[in-house]
């Protein structure tokens, strides 16, 4: 695969599709303006750069980020093996509510867990212990980030195993090759490009979230920005702190083109697209169940059975319920658009970068990433200080959170655009410009309909990261928009949790339809595997 | 492609819509909807002027006001506390004097640029399971004692603790705050992120006492009617009993100035300010003369806080940030 894009390199992309990648990119990097226009503003840049407590800063903020990857992988891969490539009972169920955690928004995550575990928890309650150990910090961080971004990792991987080539391991196999070894020396290496880019999202997600780190009184970068912005006086500091967040994404990129490189080494050969052959666990059937009912139970019943016990509580104070049904319709319109727009935006990006390899286009694919680890707030202020200035007629519409939501989020829809098209042979592309089919036509011919089902994987990704946006929804919406997060935000800032859990429990119920159609979703590209 | 035309169709109209006329004002409000929603439909209701309300954190707000500049919709900044009004009061212009006169001058803007519409008082909220009202203490410097060892409850990063930080700077001098704070360290206080962690805290027995403003309470009863806490408000001149208030301001880019102020002007009216005495949940303090707050407050005027001047907060803000730095307190 690599080598058969190598041969379009030598091709001139055309101009349409480098204009069209270009401003994509170019609008991306908005934020990245207004951070340099602020630091330049009297950032003290060298006074923070200079100071202990910014290294430290850095430090917790990647040791956070690392922690989180390595869970995200340890529970992600497995599971998606188990559901994918195994005959665990159930796998159907298993695969849809191992994806489900996706759509709990990382601080409602944060919220169920303390308010299970923590101190004066549920847990405490029902064991009748005056005092639980303390999980805020790091490891309640961990384990809050894990549970909203693993499925990044379970999705993406779930995705590479359904496409792999089983004439890989079947050769493997015919070679002698024993079960376990197969699959660290196979099945690993190739599904390694989907694991490294779902790692890569989830270290973004960790980097720029504020929701968790504040409620479990963890510092990273992203709440000393927060904090810094609360204080008032002077916004530069901030923007210097959000460019090394800049920085430790460049060094996630880095870290993960050398895995997606490597792994690319045992892809390769047409192959057609067959069922995959089954592992029977036999006695690994108990403790694999074992391990998916532990995940699930802690990462979906959990959180969803403390939001039903608040609501229960709110009933008992005689509290009318009101299905949020505005803030449902919104939140989906909002998020409904953001996705189409994103993944159309990410098609130039993507196909330049894959089709038309050289060194620009990796550049300009790599540059469409260098905002999405900035906080929300950031890209917020970014996005008011333009749009008031230079954009009045857009400034607090809907089409500018759409596009708040497109900066924030379009790495997600990108991944998936990018792993469809990886899977699509160039030569169908090549046999159609040969029989006379302009690059358009080809496109919208042969291209499109291969890559439909990533594409759809890609734009369900920023559809449910944009239904529980909160900082950038809270200052760029229309006067008077509510969506479900910040009706959840309006209400937990008055401590009205037992409110606070229906426009939560409904975020979740409506945006799993979406996952069922991304879980659901094979991809057709046959006719290669590499 | 049909969908995608329709869909850009759509957002062109959704776009075009907005944009306001006379009759409307566009109020930026970083007091929580929850809390002040009934106070804006009196007013559309009493004055037919529309009123558009974007809710936000304060801060986030004042920040949005730097960024937008000369081209800021709003025409109202609401604000929770005098540090936020502080941050844009280049932004805003002075209100007349008819308005300012109706506030005591130690709750309003030196230069008038805004005043406060409601009044808090810092207090010890305290477990009533695991202390009496006369084992509290009334002084806040009384916390650093170690019998309090783990059992007091802070929100470092949040505006109210840290207003609170600039009072004793103020009154008690840097050097005596410095030591204060460095001695509450060694008593290991448990950290929050805002006040309604730290009283639900108290209210599970995670901590026996909390620095918090007095009105958490009631909105931790609201949800937990049967919560073993209550307030006890410290003695007059002690750092830990300054009252602040939630301030309002009109800002220079508003496009009719006099309707803006109509709103001020409403929401210093007897009528607004009794809603914090018989509806609001939160029961702060009204700061017009003639109306006495909520049953069971203590009034305002015996609420001697610190000797300090609010509107010195905002420009005072830096060093209680530097110095809740260099002791640890925040990153």
């Amino acid at each position: 695969m690599s080598r058969a894009a190598g041969r379009g390199a030598a091709q001139r992309p055309p101009l349409p599709l480098i204009f069209a990648a270009g401003a994509v990119v170019a609008l991306l990097l908005l934020p990245l303006a207004y951070l340099g226009i602020r630091v330049a503003s009297g950032g003290r840049v060298l006074e923070i750069l200079g100071e202990a407590s910014t290294w430290r800063l850095v430090w917790s903020t990647a040791l956070l980020a690392a922690g989180v990857v390595a869970a995200s992988v340890l529970v992600g891969v497995p599971l998606a093996w188990l559901v994918t490539r195994t005959d665990l009972p159930a796998r159907r169920i298993w695969s849809a509510a191992g994806a489900l955690p996706l759509v709990i928004p990382s601080y409602v995550a944060a919220f169920c867990l303390l308010g299970f575990f923590g101190e004066r928890g549920l847990l405490g309650d029902a064991l009748g212990v005056e005092r639980l150990p303390e999980i805020r910090g790091y490891w309640g961080s961990l384990a809050a980030l894990t549970l909203a971004t693993y499925p990044y990792v379970f999705l993406l991987t779930q995705a590479a195993l359904r496409d792999l080539d089983p004439s890989l391991e079947e050769a493997a196999r015919g070679l002698g090759t024993s079960g376990w070894r197969i699959f660290l020396r196979v099945t690993g290496p190739a599904i390694r490009p989907a694991v490294g880019l779902g790692a890569l999202l989830v270290a973004l997600y960790t980097f720029s979230d504020f929701g968790v780190v504040s409620l479990m009184d963890y510092d990273t970068l992203t709440r000393a920005i927060y904090v810094q912005y609360k204080s008032l006086f002077d916004r530069a500091p901030a923007a210097t702190l959000a460019l090394l967040l800049v920085a430790l994404t460049a060094v996630a990129l880095v870290v993960e083109s050398r895995t997606r490189r490597r792994g690319r080494l045992y892809r390769g050969g047409p192959g057609s697209l067959r069922p995959q052959p089954i592992v029977r666990l036999g006695r690994w059937t108990a403790p694999a169940l074992a391990f998916c009912s532990v995940l699930v139970g802690l990462f979906l019943v959990l959180p969803a059975g403390v939001l039903a016990y608040w609501l229960t509580r709110g009933l008992a104070n005689d509290r009318k319920l009101e299905i949020p049904w505005n803030e449902a319709v919104n939140s989906l319109t909002a998020s409904g658009l953001a996705a189409v727009v994103a993944v159309i935006a990410a098609l130039p990006v993507a196909l330049l970068a894959l089709r038309y390899r050289s060194r620009t286009s990796r550049l300009l694919e790599r540059l469409s990433y260098a905002g999405n680890a900035l906080p929300g707030l950031v890209i917020a202020l970014s996005l008011v200080f333009f749009a008031a200035r230079y954009a009045t007629p857009v400034y607090q519409t809907l089409a500018l959170l759409v596009f708040a939501y497109i900066v924030r989020f379009f790495s997600q829809g990108l991944s998936g655009v990018e792993s469809a098209l990886e899977r699509v042979n160039p030569r169908y592309e090549e046999a159609a410009r040969s029989l006379g089919r302009g690059p358009v036509q080809t496109l919208a011919l042969v291209t499109a309909p291969l890559v439909r089902s990533g594409v759809l994987a890609g734009a369900a990704l920023v559809f449910l990261s944009a239904m529980k946006e909160l900082p950038a929804t809270l200052l760029l919406r229309p006067i008077g928009f509510e969506t479900l997060a910040t009706e959840i935000w309006g209400l937990t800032q008055v401590g009205a949790y037992s409110r606070a859990a229906l426009p939560a429990l409904t975020l979740i119920v409506v945006s799993a339809p979406v996952l069922y159609l991304v879980s659901s979703s094979r991809h057709v590209a046959s006719g290669s595997s590499g | 492609m049909k969908a995608l035309v329709c869909m850009v169709a759509l957002l062109a109209v959704v776009a075009g819509c907005g944009g306001g006329s006379d009759d409307t004002i566009t109020v930026y409000s970083g007091r929580e909807e929850e809390l002040v929603a009934p106070l804006f439909e009196l007013f559309i209701e009493e004055t037919g002027i529309e009123v558009e309300v974007r809710y936000g954190d304060s801060a986030e707000l004042a920040a949005t006001i730097a960024e937008e500049g000369e081209n800021s919709p709003a025409d109202v900044f609401w604000a929770q506390d005098p540090g936020s009004l502080g941050a844009v009061e280049d932004h805003l212009d002075p209100l007349s004097e008819g308005i300012l006169g109706q506030v005591s001058e130690q709750y309003r803007d030196d230069e008038g640029r805004w005043v406060g519409t409601s009044g808090r008082s810092r207090v010890l909220v305290y477990s009533t399971d695991a202390l009496s009202e006369d084992e509290v203490p009334d002084s806040v410097f009384d916390l650093a004692d170690p019998r309090w060892k783990g059992r007091v409850g802070i929100a470092p990063t949040n505006a109210s603790f840290q207003a609170f930080v600039t009072a004793m700077r103020l009154s008690a001098g840097d050097d005596a705050t410095r030591q204060w704070l460095l001695d509450l360290e060694k008593n290991d206080p448990k950290e929050y992120e805002k006040n309604t962690p730290i009283v639900e805290a108290v209210a599970a027995g995670e901590v026996d006492l909390g620095l918090v403003n007095h009105y958490y309470l009631y909105l931790v009863r609201k949800e937990q009617p049967d919560a073993p806490i209550a307030n006890h408000f410290l003695a007059a001149g002690d750092p830990g009993a300054l009252v602040s208030v939630a301030g309002v301001g009109v800002l220079e880019s508003a496009d009719e100035a006099s309707t803006a102020e109509r709103f001020v002007e409403f929401l210093l009216s007897p009528e607004a300010q009794r809603f914090y005495v018989d509806d609001a949940e939160e029961a702060e303090y009204p700061l017009i003369e003639g109306i006495e707050p909520r049953e069971g407050l203590p009034p305002l005027d015996e609420l001697a806080g610190p000797e300090v001047d609010l509107t010195s907060f905002g420009a005072e803000h830096e060093a209680t940030i530097e110095l809740l730095r260099e002791t640890g307190y925040l990153t």
